[in-house]
């Protein structure tokens, strides 16, 4: 068995779940890995009691940021916007429960980067991951 | 696949033992390093001679009287020559730049500026790094010039045809172009180019980077305006570059950058510039990294640079015609080895780029996965990003064994 290549994240990376588009979305948002060009973008519906009612990503990456983004939308949807803006690096690596090197924490974060950016406006997190 | 057993080719190099870090291990494994285009690689020579400066000569250049001054003097003018003879140009216009990405900088800071205005256009291709884009998209946009492209054809190659017809515009000032393509090792027909691009009044600029380390560049043949390349892609220490130029056109430029060195006199309100090369070279020189690519360059020229083609050119061939037996996989640009450099881009079908580094890294060999520096390139190819494996002449027919190993081993990986 592969240390990063799990069967659960290749599962992830060949089937990714909630990609595609929203018709209706209440936030939206893109980011570009500069290193390697990969792109990531998510549409986020709001529901009425301020928890994420649907949630799609679109773009691709490399296993690991896709992965990052199937397992990532699971945990997502049904989860209180303030609580998914304060979400850090940590809550995202122990949800992919993998060893990431140094080099691949950008993809292991894009997903949660692009989501925090849809929410927030800010683009700037995170800023020890660059 | 591993049953299909190709002939390895004939031998023309091996000088694994010249290059010290190959002798390293990690975690067990020999290093396979496939990533020249990135940087080479570098023979003892050229250590010893970094070494030997530092230990032996270091002094700054070009004012000191005493002996250990002129003996540094002497390194590094000497290394000029060489360099300069090497590619066949005249040492008082070849001047030491940072990089090839500060020489392609100067020249359109320095010659752009001064030179270009609306209706006027530059012209470059799909197939550029980014050092020879964005100085030209800056430069466009500075002086309202337009910045063209020549397209890249499905085979990797420019279209000589489109390339008359924008010069037949009437407008075309100034032709930027790579000799040889970092990405799909197309080598550009760049004596042709340049012989075209005169007749109809433009100036060209070519980007060597990529050829100098590979080939013979014989610069009086291809004759064109400004050539620039970089030391650390042919075996020489980062931090410096070259820029080839038209001493006629050097004469006329406006200094670059401003400082120490550069001047024939100051006065307090304005100066007169230094004679050529040194009116391009303010501030203390890349000396130490002058006299290293000084040895790379002798290092070379005694293995001959048509040997090193020949070499590469058969691990090239080696590899395309390896990569042709395994499934899934797509190679980009030109089919035959004779028409590319030793460079291979790859897409393996299921797997992303990145994925393809890492699982590689992990035997030890070394490739790139990246955009390469060539956003619009990747466009045209359809990718976001490629993986690209590159030779150097310490390169043997087993480096290319182990890169096919590790892809089938990457595919098993992917369950492909």
């Amino acid at each position: 068995m592969d240390d990063l290549y799990r069967d659960f994240i290749l599962e992830h990376y060949k089937r990714p779940r909630n990609f595609g588009e929203l018709d209706e979305h209440d936030h939206e948002a893109h980011e570009v890995n500069p290193l390697c060009g990969d792109e990531l973008g998510v549409q986020i519906a709001v529901a009425e009691d301020g928890r994420i009612a649907d949630l799609r990503f679109q773009g691709h990456g490399c296993a690991i940021s896709q992965a990052a983004a199937s397992m990532a939308s699971e945990q997502l949807i049904g989860m209180p916007v303030e609580e998914v803006a304060q979400l850090d690096a940590s809550w995202m690596l122990d949800l992919l429960g993998i060893n990431v090197s140094a080099t691949r924490r950008k993809c292991a974060l894009l997903s949660l980067k692009v989501v925090r950016h849809a929410l927030t406006g800010d683009d700037s997190w995170p800023r020890d991951a660059v | 696949m591993s049953d299909i057993r190709l002939a390895t080719p004939a031998a023309v190099l091996d000088v694994r033992a010249d290059f010290p870090i190959l002798a390293r291990e990690i975690d067990g494994r020999r290093l396979v390093y496939l990533d020249s285009s990135s940087t080479s690689q570098k023979p003892a020579a050229v250590l010893a001679a970094l070494d030997d400066y530092y230990r032996n000569h270091n002094a700054n250049i070009h004012r000191g009287v005493y002996p250990l001054a002129q003996e540094a003097d002497a390194l590094f003018e000497g290394a000029r020559a060489r360099i300069a003879a090497f590619v066949n140009w005249p040492a008082a216009s070849t001047i030491f730049t940072r990089n090839v990405t500060e020489a392609i900088n100067l020249v359109a800071y320095s010659w752009a500026r001064a030179n270009l205005g609306a209706g006027d256009a530059v012209l470059i291709t799909q197939m550029e790094h980014h050092s020879n884009i964005v100085p030209w998209q800056l430069a466009t946009a500075a002086t309202g010039a337009q910045l063209r492209y020549l397209e890249v054809g499905e085979d990797g190659t420019l279209s000589l045809e489109q390339l008359d017809r924008e010069l037949a515009r009437g407008d075309v000032a100034l032709v930027a172009l790579t000799h040889v393509s970092n990405v799909l090792g197309t080598i550009n027909p760049v004596a042709e180019i340049v012989s075209r691009a005169h007749g109809a009044g433009a100036l060209v600029l070519i980007d060597g980077a990529q050829a100098v380390p590979q080939m013979e560049v014989d610069l009086q043949a291809i004759d064109a305006d400004f050539y620039g390349w970089t030391g650390h892609k042919a075996l020489g220490p980062t931090g410096v570059g070259v820029l080839h130029a038209r001493a006629e056109l050097l004469e006329r430029m406006p200094p670059f950058l401003a400082g120490g060195d550069m001047i024939a006199t100051v006065e307090a309100q304005s100066s007169t510039w230094s004679e050529l090369p040194w009116k391009f070279e303010a501030g203390t020189s890349m000396i130490a990294q002058v006299i290293g690519l000084g040895a790379a360059i002798d290092y070379l020229d005694a293995l001959g640079m048509a040997r090193v083609r020949a070499h590469e050119q058969a691990l090239t061939a080696y590899a395309l015609e390896r990569l042709a037996t395994l499934a899934g996989v797509r190679v980009f640009g030109p089919p035959s080895a004779g028409d590319r450099g030793g460079v291979i881009s790859f897409a393996l079908a299921g797997i992303h780029p990145h994925d393809v580094g890492e699982l590689l890294g992990r035997r030890n060999v070394c490739v790139r996965a990246s955009h390469h520096c060539a956003q619009p390139l990747m466009r045209v190819l359809g990718v976001v990003a490629t993986a690209r494996a590159s030779f150097g002449p310490y390169n043997v027919a087993t480096d290319v064994d182990a890169l096919i190993e590790a892809i089938g081993e990457a595919q098993e990986v992917f369950e492909l």
